[in-house]
């Protein structure tokens, strides 16, 4: 963005104006709020992603710390949000269940198919050492393509109202999470408290599952060496299926907090977004930590709804370019943080010239 | 000849690949123009095509065997569906010529992108930046051609920006040791962000010029429509008259590449590198410089396929164009086993199965959909070893660090 800006106007004020449009200004004390208040709409927006992008970067995170790449994030998140809607809006209407076990069932039955779906790939490298990265790699597009036949055009569970929309109906009004209504303002759309709850639990969750645990234990010493975790009496087998399995149910509540929260229904247009594949930067950049996972996907977070259509000043900065902006600055953050030897590298090669220039 | 005779299969490796040939007659003999009615036909053909294919199998011929079982179950499955549905609407679906055509066009970009990652993954370098690299290529051929006026510079330039990418996941890969898988991943997020955005600021609402580009042309052999009989003919003319010359491209590609790896030094060097880095460099094979030439002829690769896709399939650029052909023809890689021909054949597999889905779409939209799953299943069912075994090459994805 530094290059580009130097076109369009100071860098700066464009760094503000993705702030402001993340609605992080609302944090600022000397901001007074208008009627309705600005500023929190945006955070609430960008509160809403940073929601799946927790949950999608533990899925990335808890596998990796088992020497596992799951790159199947977004098929894991889709695999949850279809669960979701076929509980939510399509068995719920025949079995009349009060709005809490409704929930929790919809929550249950994601995480229970996501971590599922996770498994097939974790069993697989467990069994036959198929390679985790092309068995989610192929998993994610079976989900898409499943997805786009059971809600797509005329396919078994679209939705009754409008065939010419390819998507599902929307989850029953007791399946949808209580919402803040924003900051008192009833005409904003608002924002699941329970959602934001989960994924704070999630990060708790995470850190004490790996840490406190035996089940923690035994996925991390299989992630650092499984010929010696093996030796030391542990199923490396079965820490696969698990960390995979555990790590696709965080990602399949990430899609079906999506559903009741907000989206209420799937439309298979935006079956192709990327929440899973920003999951791992989320979790590389956020060094596989619980506090780094949470800040590195409000870093995510703020810059996808601070370069938006709708939240960025199009007079500072044209946001339809600033979508793939954000899009390139992803790519180059996994791509340096996943070459943190060039700095590994550069420092050993520093201490080497002192080395040899001392005794001379 | 008796080179020949001694190189084709015998016993029951000839009884397995008969037994595939016999899988796909049952199906075709309920289908247009044969178009038998009675189901009972379809059903035993395919019978007999799984007999065989079980008995090859127990005899050892485990790989053959199963295709061929598969074949027979497959053939007898659509040639039942076939003989219980309307004549009518096999008709609108199965046009034989047509249908090869757009096989055709749906397998050239999988084509060059899987022999581009088997380049990259022959050498030990995992390339699964491979639909980054292809829509680079697809976004700069058209940019190129419409800025130079000329389809030859496009593909030029397409290529070059794939060379490019491959440059840098070979960089971060080889050189600084980065993860292979990570560094694939950030090759594709860079892709999408660097086309979107040259995409939105050159060309916005209006989209790349459809008028006046220059595009890749048709080759015309009207020749094939007077092959007798008129039936052989007319198929042949539907399916290959009209192609343009980057698919013949990329099928002469299969052949370069096979005796490119298989048959001369570089390429023994090549998987020598691949399947043990420290024995190569020990014989005095400069590892870091293959695996840079291959992951580069790997971007080049993977870019020409997107080239395909913009400048000669739809002679347009839209943002993602891709859409994921980039892990389909990583998924034909590994289910032709990192080879040349067995690639190629997943991609033509994979290329019908899309070709299919799209003459379906006018039947059943929901179930041609399934359709464009069905590559994504197979190669599951491939690496989980059901059919036969995949096996990588033994140092992918290890980088390696020189003593």
């Amino acid at each position: 963005m530094l290059i580009t800006t130097k076109s369009v106007g100071d860098t700066l004020t464009t760094y503000r104006a993705i702030f402001d449009g993340a609605g992080l200004d609302w944090f600022l004390p000397w901001n007074t709020c208008m009627d309705p208040c600005g500023p929190a709409i945006k955070l609430e927006q960008t509160l809403l992603i940073w929601v799946p992008l927790v949950l999608a970067g533990i899925a990335v995170a808890f596998a990796f710390r088992c020497g596992m790449f799951n790159i199947g994030g977004q098929g894991q998140y889709l695999a949850g949000a279809i669960a979701a809607v076929i509980v939510g809006a399509e068995i719920s209407k025949s079995v009349d269940l009060p709005p809490l076990p409704l929930v929790l069932l919809t929550v249950v039955a994601a995480a229970v198919t996501a971590g599922f779906l996770a498994g097939i790939a974790g069993f697989l490298k467990a069994t036959v050492g198929a390679h985790e990265v092309i068995t989610t790699i192929m998993l994610n597009w079976i989900v898409i393509w499943v997805g786009t036949y059971l809600f797509g055009f005329d396919g078994p569970l679209q939705n009754d109202q409008a065939k010419e929309i390819p998507a599902s109906n929307f989850v029953s009004d007791d399946a949808k999470l209580p919402q803040f209504g924003v900051w008192g303002h009833p005409d904003l759309q608002g924002l699941p408290w329970i959602s934001l709850g989960v994924a704070f639990a999630a990060l708790v969750v995470y850190t004490l599952l790996l840490n406190r645990t035996t089940l923690g234990y035994q996925v991390r010493a299989v992630g650092h060496n499984p010929e010696a975790a093996r030796y030391g009496g542990i199923s490396v087998a079965r820490s696969y299926v698990l960390a995979m399995a555990i790590a696709g149910a965080f990602a399949g509540i990430a899609g079906s907090l999506d559903v009741l929260g907000w989206k209420f229904r799937l439309d298979t247009t935006d079956f192709a977004g990327t929440i899973g594949f920003i999951g791992i930067a989320v979790a590389l950049l956020g060094r596989n930590t619980a506090l780094g996972i949470g800040l590195a996907a409000l870093l995510f977070a703020a810059l996808q709804t601070g370069t938006s259509t709708r939240n960025l000043d199009p007079e500072i900065f044209p946001p339809e370019l600033a979508t793939p902006l954000t899009i390139i600055i992803q790519g180059l953050i996994v791509l340096f943080v996943g070459a943190d030897i060039v700095v590994l590298t550069l420092l050993r090669r520093l201490r080497r010239k002192r080395d040899a220039e001392a005794p001379a | 000849m008796r080179s020949i005779g001694r190189r084709l299969p015998r016993g029951w490796r000839a009884a397995g690949w008969g037994g595939v040939l016999v899988g796909v007659a049952a199906a075709f003999v309920a289908l247009p123009p044969i178009g038998v009615r009675d189901p009972a036909v379809p059903v035993v053909i395919g019978l007999v095509a799984l007999t065989i294919g079980i008995g090859s199998w127990i005899r050892g011929e485990r790989r053959l065997g199963a295709y061929a079982a598969a074949a027979g179950l497959a053939g007898l499955g659509i040639g039942f569906l076939a003989t219980r549905s309307s004549v009518e609407n096999l008709d609108a679906v199965v046009i034989w010529g047509a249908l090869f055509a757009s096989t055709l066009r749906f397998a050239t970009p999988l084509v060059f992108a899987s022999l581009g990652g088997l380049f990259s993954e022959r050498s030990g370098v995992v390339n699964i930046g491979l639909e980054g690299m292809m829509l680079m290529g697809s976004f700069f051929s058209v940019w190129g051609a419409d800025v130079t006026g000329s389809w030859q510079l496009g593909i030029l330039i397409g290529l070059t920006s794939g060379a490019a990418m491959g440059l840098v996941h070979a960089f971060f890969s080889i050189t600084l040791r980065a993860d292979q898988i990570v560094g694939g991943t950030a090759i594709n997020f860079l892709a999408l962000g660097i086309t979107g955005y040259l995409f939105i600021r050159l060309y916005g609402e209006q989209g790349t010029p459809s008028e006046g580009l220059s595009t890749i042309p048709d080759t015309s052999l009207r020749f094939l429509y007077d092959i007798p009989p008129d039936r052989l003919g007319g198929f042949l003319g539907d399916a290959f008259a009209g192609q343009d010359y980057l698919i013949w491209a990329a099928f002469a590609m299969v052949f370069v590449v096979w005796i490119a790896v298989f048959k001369t030094p570089p390429g023994l060097r090549l998987r020598s590198v691949g399947e043990h880095p420290r024995a190569a460099d020990t014989v005095g094979i400069n590892v870091f410089l293959t695996r840079y030439a291959a992951v580069t002829l790997s971007g080049v690769l993977a870019s020409a396929g997107g080239v395909y896709l913009a400048l000669g399939f739809v002679n347009s650029f839209e943002p993602n164009q891709t859409a994921g052909r980039g892990f389909i023809a990583l998924a034909a890689l590994i289910f032709g086993n990192w080879r040349p021909f067995g690639a190629a054949i997943a991609c033509l597999l994979f290329g019908f199965s899309s070709a299919l889905a799209k003459s379906l779409q006018e039947y059943s939209l929901s179930v041609s959909t399934l359709f464009e799953a069905l590559p994504y299943v197979l190669t599951i069912i491939a690496v989980a070893g059901v059919i036969g075994r995949s096996t990588p090459p033994a140092s992918i994805g290890r980088p390696y660090v020189k003593q």
